[in-house]
Formats: C-alpha cells, structure tokens, sequence
C-alpha cells in the first residue's frame, strides 16, 4: 500500500527581498520591511513529504536516516545559517518563500530515487507558510 | 467539497522487528528502535473527513460524532497501550508510524463512510495522518 513520510527540519536563514527590476521606492512598496537593506532572518520549517510503497519487511516508505542525510547535503548544509540572496540560485530570482520552496523542491526532486517526492513546505513563520507540490 | 479535521492525541510503546531476520540485522536496520523492551511517544491523530455540509445542520460530519467514533475504534485500542504486544494487527506487522496510519484508517472506515447523525451523508474518509513526534509523520490516503 501507499504511504506517505512527512519530516520536518529546521533552516535559520537570512534574506532580502528586493529586485533589480523595480525602483527603490516600488521595491519599499512591493516589499515593506522585507526590502530593508541589511536583511533580515527567519527559522524556517522545511516540510518534506515522501510517498511511496510501504516496505515489507520493514513497515517503512523510506529509510529515514538516508532521507535525512539527503536532505542534509542537499538543503540544511547549503542553507542553514546562511544568506539566501548570495546563493547562485537566487542571483536572479527574489528570495521570497514561495522561490525558497520550489527550490528546495528541485534540489530534493532528483534525490530521493527509491520514493516519489509529493510536497516541500516552508514555514517562513509560524502564521505563513508555502507549499511546491508534484501536483503543481 | 470541504475536509474536516479531528485531532486526537494517544500515548503508546512500540518497538521494531522483524522475526524473519536475525539479531544483528533488526539492530542494524532498526537502530534504537529495536529495543525488545520497547520505547514510547506522545502520538498526534489527525482524521480528515471529506463531503458536503448538511443543508440544515451546515456540519459535514459532527464533530462529536466523530469524536466518539476515533475514540472507540482507535484510541481504546492504542492509548497507553503497547501496540506490539495489545493491537492485534501488530502480531505480525512491525508498528511504524506509516503502518499506524493504514490500521487507524482500516479501524475508522467503516464507521465514518456509514455515517453519522446531522449530517447529510456521504462524508468519506480522505486522510490520516501520525505524528509520531512533532517533526516525524505518515500520511495514508486510502491508496492501494
């Protein structure tokens, strides 16, 4: 049968939103307090949900510690305690949550072989929050 | 369509292992987990219910309804119980979090897709979901 392993991590991080492609003033507008110019930092909540068989032999979906260990290499080494505007993958793309989750998606996407991966969701607070689904 | 939560909490011990595979096997898969005496959590159940509000009561299932039926089909089963050794569907199934979820759902099919008082009927169940700790959960949607 089907199932789904949801787990969830943790990213401090830092971040501006801002865009090259509008002025000062409409970046102050689009952006209020997140445009200010030294950034500004969140602890993230990075949900992963990963659906597939359950095993028989051992009642799981997937091995928890080699999801784990991909999601270490892939997300929490390149994104925890950093800032997400000097990341190659935000040079022309604003690091707003919505960028943030579908990112982590792509990085995740190719990663996990044995399983299909069904949802990311960032908590950028813990009143809003993001979700990238193979749903689309 | 609207999808109605319930949440309930139930305290358990559980530990895994495989009797088809030797000692060292089921420690080296299982780590920690394969405790022989066991080890607890504090789970989270979640049931979400999906259909159409009744024109008269607005409920798509009552929620107390709901309640009692979580409680009687489930958390007599599971709540301070040891799931391996007191829920006979973990004679021969190792208790993970994903397998919970599939006999939770098993347990509240029945009586939730038969439905319930005040309320319009056809409310289907659509999804469980266990956390077995805050940061660790599985999802079962009724796949096969």
């Amino acid at each position: 049968m089907k199932a789904y392993l949801g787990r969830r991590y943790l990213v401090s991080a830092s971040h501006r939103l801002h865009t090259d492609e509008l002025s000062a003033e409409e970046n102050r507008a689009a952006y209020g307090k997140c445009n200010n110019p030294h950034g500004h930092g969140h602890n993230y909540v990075v949900e992963v949900l990963v659906g597939g068989k359950v095993d028989a032999a051992t009642g799981m979906v997937v091995d928890l510690v080699a999801l784990d260990r991909t999601v270490r290499e892939r997300i929490l080494n390149r994104f925890d305690h950093a800032n997400l505007n000097l990341d190659p993958l935000f040079r022309d793309r604003v690091p707003t949550t919505e960028n943030f989750s579908k990112a982590i998606f792509s990085l995740l996407g190719d990663a996990l072989p044995q399983v299909e991966l069904d949802h990311v969701r960032v908590e950028e607070t813990e009143n809003n929050f993001f979700e990238c689904s193979a749903r689309g | 369509m609207i999808f109605l939560t319930r949440r309930v909490g139930f305290s358990a011990s559980h530990y895994y292992w495989n009797e088809a595979w030797p000692a060292e096997k089921n420690e080296q898969v299982f780590g920690r987990c394969a405790n022989r005496n066991g080890h607890g959590h504090n789970y989270t159940l979640e049931v979400t219910v999906a259909g159409e509000p009744d024109p008269v009561t607005g409920f798509v299932v009552d929620l107390k309804w709901l309640k009692d039926v979580i409680e009687s089909e489930v958390l007599a089963a599971y709540d301070h119980r040891h799931l391996n050794l007191e829920a006979p569907e973990f004679k021969n199934a190792i208790p993970t979090t994903e397998n919970i979820a599939i006999a939770a759902w098993q347990r509240l099919e029945p009586a939730i897709n038969s439905g319930g008082p005040g309320a319009a009927g056809g409310a289907m169940l659509s999804r469980i979901r266990v956390y077995e700790t805050p940061d660790i959960f599985a999802e079962f949607r009724g796949e096969a």
